[in-house]
């Protein structure tokens, strides 16, 4: 069996005192794709967050560990530097930061951490080229500022470009497919897929069942309440769509 | 369990807080008069300076015409404590004789401005820029004088040029900030000590950035210095003003006056950054800077570009200002002014056009952090022969915290129906979701506030030399890497 790296136990969390966490548990080991679906409201989102350590959550109960270590102890930044990633569903526009700027920041940040050699502007320049033929994005793209004004595939696919260059341990997508067309779906799965360490996993959450055609889940989760109420294999999802959310009650 | 919530408004404060790093104060034996203000202290300068009749009379007049008026007291500012007869109006490093080379210099005057960052030995300077130190109320050394003189611009201090070039100060000295213009310039005409005088000659392109370096160190001394730039036509020049003083819990006061004259054709960019001591982190000490600061494009087709970056002092009060006189004319303003703890900045430009197709823009950035008050005034004045003039300005504000408070105070007047004016303002707060999102990949807060301000601020540090913008991201107490330039 593959090494685990992610292990939540019995976690329960809140915002402004109001639970939204309420016993989940879950274990990724390397290279797996989990997917975690369930009804709005369940708290999907906020648990991606809370992986990531944003600083709105509390956590009340429960543990976290990633590669063995407390996450719950990190700061943001050293969680991303250890290997979390979250594709933002809503990834934020900054003015006056160039995309270039900010990614070879991010880059050399974790090379910092990683006690590697920070990289000059020519060789990063080399390397970004290299990721943004992978996606398909045109190197004007890095001259703008950071998702200012970019449409809602240009974020969705610069997010992918940051986690392609971050070369992330755990990858968290959070609605990744909302707002793309289906060709792009199909690129930055793919994308994904190809670029992505061959043991880093994955924790996808979605609503629709299209993107599982791009990706090949080795779990299908349904959260719902605060908790994962059922895990399995895509067929969770044939019957998630003939039958609605009422199958899991 | 709260281990993974950052405190996002303390640690802010931890960032911007950084402490002051030029609060030293050097110690060295200074003349200086008795502290208060009166005619016999007015001729008392004028006599150790030598100045001719001219000057005396100016000095003269302008105290006058400073005991007749009051205070001003309608900017957005609390100010307590200004007793002007306590206020020491003439200090001076002591020195035995008049200085020939640098050698001569007080070795611990030369080591303040190292400390500083300021090497006024030319073979250790590596930049291309000439520099005016000026110490207290004196000037102290002028670097690149001779290779300058090759050029035919005169860069000296503004106490040099009024014994070698008297002509040219009678000429220009209080033609376009005038001895009554105001308080705190009526104040400076009578008593002012140093500063810069530049006189590029027509035709001529200021091979090297020039640049005055102010340092208050005096406790009890007021820094009263006065600029006066002239550019003849098809002239060009890059100038640039740093200012620091030590840490005292008294309050200082700094009333200079700039005046700046470019003529057709003529450019002149002056570029500062102010980071005078702001007091502590109580409000208590640091410095009063009411700055009278102008430029007169008189002639067509000149131009004046003032930047300013403003992160220290415990009041600003300040409006670098242009007077369109030419045609097509152009009168440029860009500033930052970052304000913390309790400082109070009031700070904005005034754009007068006078002549036919004169052309202004504004750019104004203010960041607010701690219990700071940041307040921007502009006028924009568009007179009844400024015909096709045109304005715009853009004034945001950014806030670090709750208890911080920006304000804005555009005043819009046209009297000319075929001109345009262009006024954008907008006021935002960090958020805490940019904050995250940047840390999310690896960036740090402190960085990530870097960040965050510096893009905010791109505009104008854009506008800045290379080397000032560095100081500038220094200044700005952020790490701002890859950032700017």
């Amino acid at each position: 069996m593959n090494k685990k790296i992610l292990s939540v136990k019995n976690l329960k969390a809140s915002i402004d005192q109001i639970d939204i966490i309420k016993n989940l548990n879950l274990e990724v080991n390397e290279n797996e794709i989990h997917i975690i679906m369930g009804p709005n409201g369940s708290g999907k989102s906020t648990f991606s967050k809370i992986l990531v350590g944003h600083p709105s959550y509390t956590i009340q109960e429960g543990s976290i560990e990633f590669n063995e270590q407390n996450l719950i102890e990190m700061s943001p930044e050293v969680r991303s530097h250890n290997g979390l990633f979250l594709a933002f569903q809503y990834p934020v526009e900054i003015a006056g930061v160039s995309n270039y700027d900010f990614l070879r920041i991010a880059y050399n940040e974790k090379q910092k951490f990683l006690n590697q050699p920070e990289i000059n502007p020519l060789e990063f320049m080399a390397l970004i080229e290299n990721l943004l033929n992978k996606l398909k994005i045109k190197p004007e793209f890095l001259q703008r500022n950071l998702n200012e004004g970019f449409s809602g595939g240009e974020k969705k696919r610069n997010e992918i470009l940051q986690m392609l260059l971050l070369n992330p341990k755990l990858i968290i997508l959070d609605e990744l497919d909302s707002g793309l067309d289906i060709d792009a779906i199909k690129i930055i799965c793919e994308g994904i897929l190809k670029n992505k360490q061959s043991t880093s996993s994955l924790i996808v959450i979605t609503h629709y069942p299209k993107i599982l055609e791009y990706l090949k889940p080795t779990y299908i989760h349904i959260m719902k309440e605060g908790k994962i109420i059922k895990t399995g294999d895509l067929s969770l999802v044939t019957l998630l769509e003939k039958e609605g959310y009422k199958a899991f009650e | 369990m709260n281990d993974n919530k950052y405190q996002t408004n303390f640690e802010l404060t931890q960032v911007i807080n950084e402490p002051y790093k030029y609060g030293f104060s050097t110690n060295i034996e200074s003349e200086k008069f008795p502290p208060g203000i009166n005619e016999e202290i007015v001729t008392l300068i004028t006599e150790i300076k030598n100045e001719p009749s001219f000057l005396r009379e100016f000095r003269l007049r302008s105290y006058r015409k400073w005991e007749k008026m009051s205070f001003p007291t309608w900017a957005n500012l609390i100010i307590k404590n200004l007793s002007f007869n306590d206020i020491t109006y003439y200090s001076t490093p002591k020195q035995k004789k008049q200085l020939n080379s640098l050698e001569e210099v007080d070795p611990e005057i030369l080591k303040t401005f190292e400390k500083l960052g300021i090497s006024l030995d030319e073979q250790k300077k590596l930049s291309n820029v000439a520099v005016d130190a000026v110490f207290d109320s004196v000037s102290i050394a002028t670097t690149y004088k001779e290779k300058l003189a090759k050029a035919g611009v005169i860069f000296c201090s503004i106490s040099d040029a009024v014994l070698f070039y008297p002509n040219l100060i009678k000429k220009f000295l209080g033609t376009v900030v005038s001895s009554g213009d105001n308080f705190f310039a009526a104040l400076n005409s009578a008593v002012f000590s140093d500063g810069s005088f530049c006189y590029i000659p027509q035709n001529v392109v200021c091979p090297m950035e020039l640049s005055t370096y102010f340092r208050l160190n005096d406790k009890e001394s007021g820094q009263f210095e006065r600029t006066l730039i002239i550019v003849e036509k098809n002239g060009f020049v890059n100038y640039l003003e740093g200012c620091t003083a030590p840490q005292y819990s008294e309050n200082q006061l700094h009333a200079a006056i700039v005046e700046l004259i470019a003529f057709e054709n003529a450019q002149i960019k002056y570029s500062t950054v102010q980071n005078w001591y702001s007091g502590n982190q109580d409000g208590i000490g640091g410095i009063y800077n009411f700055v009278t600061k102008r430029g007169l494009a008189i002639g067509k087709n000149s131009k004046i570009s003032w930047t300013q970056i403003e992160t220290g002092s415990a009041i600003t009060w300040k409006y670098p200002s242009c007077l369109l006189v030419g045609p097509k004319s152009i009168g440029e303003f860009y500033s930052v002014a970052l304000t913390n703890n309790y400082q109070q900045a009031d700070t904005g430009t005034k754009m007068i056009h006078l002549g036919t197709k004169t052309r202004s823009k504004i750019i104004s950035k203010g960041i607010s952090c701690g219990n700071s008050k940041n307040s921007y005034r502009g006028l924009v004045k568009i007179g009844s022969n400024a015909s096709y003039a045109r304005n715009f300005s853009q004034c945001d504000s950014f806030l670090l915290g709750s208890s911080s408070l920006a304000c804005t105070y555009p005043y819009l007047e046209s009297w000319n129906s075929n001109s345009i004016i262009e006024h954008e303002a907008k006021i935002s707060k960090v958020s805490e979701e940019q904050l995250f999102y940047l840390m999310q990949r690896g960036i740090n807060l402190e960085q990530a506030i870097g960040l965050l301000i510096s893009g905010f601020c791109k505009d104008v540090l854009t506008m800045l030399p290379l080397e000032f913008a560095m100081e500038a991201d220094k200044l700005l107490s952020l790490k701002l890497e890859g950032t700017v330039g």
